[in-house]
């Protein structure tokens, strides 16, 4: 094919990173369940884990082929075929260019976002959804929304000689999204809007408390994301080069930053520094960097994430304002952390940090790449929100999205799992416990 | 025969034992309770929604006693459980008919 060989250091790395990725979505159910009430935690944590069963079925199925596939020559979706991977065994991955990691390497690699980004949606609509109707959703949501768009935003086609086919729409308009600030945040935040308000507010929103159950649950999900997000920023350069470190550098000052800008909010709105904030702050910040971490130098990182961590902080108080029950806060963390970063690359971008990337406004570029990331937010924001309306009717219109009203008051995890996750009472177990 | 029962500050829990058991006292339940008195509950922020707690987290004590001890006993209680501030509960004294020892059924203040 080419005389590009396999690089044992550049494969070892983004195996590595794609399980880092991987256990984000574990991360994701512990930070999201811990969140909720006792009577939702499983639940909560379910809709994680089956995302990350039925995704990467279908990912073998057909989804790789739809994301990334070349032969439809669109540059709306890969090709339509069954990708199978079976015959892929021994090919290089060939992304705009070939690169010395195996393409199932590259395969694995990018299921985890597939996996994660619906499993975003799960936090939007806690505590009230019909767990067969989500898994119904989610491989849906993902044929029709995040295959796709994962194709515009990450595909740069399969290039042979000087010809490249099948180039995502906003990949080939020049979008900066490194690791995903419009692929995975802002179509998740997008999506997670569209669902708050299909299925609609929980019973006693705003009137009784919806306290999380346990803090020490969130803070350890917001670590195990943290620590996952490595592989996500860093291993998005394909490479175990100066790029990756880049991106992992990146990754941790903005993420810093963030936690520091968001519990500063706290501080000065209401007086106390919360575990949660601190823990949101980090998502936040992650969320904010992960479409510029390879485009801009390490002081910008912090100066975006400190940003995003008071932008983020001061916006998940509009779901009130609005009245959506975006229970856990993926519009106010993903969307509009997705937005801040991927537009904040538009004013930070720098060619000196990475040679492939624009000057932005503050690099005297003017403001062309702005206008390019403002094509990839609105483009995204729009395509998820309005396509996941659609899904959301459609589902809730024949099999029902939502759970009685008797199920919810009762908690979710009885009624749907035959389980409960706290031994509240051990006399109701008949005392044998103790 | 006197049931004493008293809602304590969970952490002055250990201090009324102590004080019970030195004075005589050989036998107690406690269970944890919740409610409010003078003190009202308190306020917790999470992502910058505040929810308002009504009902404190508090211990409940119970002592069975002779009537002749009892207001001695709750002297102890009141002393030991005291911090001064708002929020150190109750303690009270009700009438008991009958007392019964599961194990010997002995009965009346002999199974105190």
């Amino acid at each position: 094919m080419t005389d590009v060989v396999l690089s044992a250091g550049d494969t070892a790395w983004m195996l590595a990173s794609t399980a880092l990725v991987l256990l984000m979505t574990p991360g994701l159910a512990f930070f999201y369940g811990g969140m909720v009430r006792t009577k939702s935690v499983l639940n909560m944590m379910m809709m994680s884990m089956v995302t990350i069963g039925i995704v990467s079925v279908l990912w073998v199925i057909y989804g790789f082929e739809l994301a990334f596939g070349y032969k439809g020559k669109s540059a709306w979706y890969g090709a339509i075929s069954l990708s199978g991977l079976g015959s892929q065994v021994n090919n290089l991955a060939n992304n705009g260019g070939v690169y010395p990691i195996p393409v199932l390497v590259f395969a694995a690699f990018q299921l985890m976002f597939a996996v994660i980004t619906p499993a975003l949606i799960s936090g939007a609509i806690a505590d009230r959804t019909k767990f067969l109707s989500w898994g119904i959703f989610v491989a849906i949501w993902t044929t029709v929304v995040y295959f796709p768009v994962a194709h515009w935003v990450f595909a740069f086609g399969n290039k042979v000689g000087d010809t490249v086919t099948g180039v995502g729409y906003l990949a080939g308009k020049g979008l900066e999204d490194f690791a995903g600030g419009t692929a995975v945040h802002i179509n998740a935040g997008a999506a997670g809007l569209a669902l708050a308000i299909v299925l609609g507010k929980r019973i006693g929103w705003r009137k009784e408390a919806m306290r999380p159950h346990s803090l020490p649950l969130v803070m350890l999900g917001s670590g195990l994301l943290w620590f996952g997000w490595f592989g996500f920023n860093a291993g998005s350069a394909l490479a175990a080069n100066g790029i990756a470190g880049l991106a992992f550098m990146n990754t941790q000052v903005a993420t810093a930053g963030a936690l520091l800008g968001w519990i500063l909010v706290e501080k000065i709105s209401n007086g106390h520094m919360t575990s949660l904030g601190a823990a949101s702050g980090a998502v936040a910040g992650l969320v904010a960097i992960t479409p510029a971490c390879a485009f801009v130098a390490p002081w910008a990182a912090v100066v975006i994430g400190f940003g995003a961590g008071i932008v983020c902080s001061l916006a998940v108080g509009l779901k009130y304002k609005f009245g959506f029950d975006d229970s856990l806060d993926v519009v106010g963390v993903h969307l509009v952390g997705g937005i801040f970063g991927s537009l904040a690359i538009g004013f930070f971008g720098t060619h000196v940090v990475n040679s492939i990337g624009l000057d932005g406004v503050f690099y005297g570029g003017g403001t062309a790449l702005l206008g390019k990331q403002a094509l990839g937010v609105g483009l995204v924001l729009a395509y998820s929100f309005i396509a996941t309306l659609i899904i959301g009717f459609a589902i809730e219109k024949t099999i029902g999205f939502r759970v009685s009203r008797d199920v919810e008051l009762e908690g979710i995890d009885l009624n749907e799992h035959a389980e409960t996750a706290y031994e509240t009472n051990s006399s109701s177990r008949g005392g044998s416990s103790l | 025969m006197k049931l004493i029962t008293a809602i304590l500050k969970p952490f002055k829990l250990d201090d009324v034992k102590n004080a019970l058991q030195a004075f005589g006292i050989t036998g107690m339940t406690v269970s944890e309770a919740s409610g409010f008195g003078r003190q009202g509950g308190h306020t917790e922020v999470y992502r910058g929604a505040e929810y308002t707690v009504d009902l404190v987290p508090k211990v409940r004590l119970e002592v069975l006693v002779d009537s002749k001890e009892a207001d001695a006993v709750i002297d102890v209680i009141v002393k030991a459980a005291s911090t001064g501030s708002i929020g150190d509960g109750k303690v009270w004294s009700s009438p008991v008919d009958a007392i019964v020892r599961v194990r010997t059924g002995e009965r009346g203040t002999d199974a105190i």
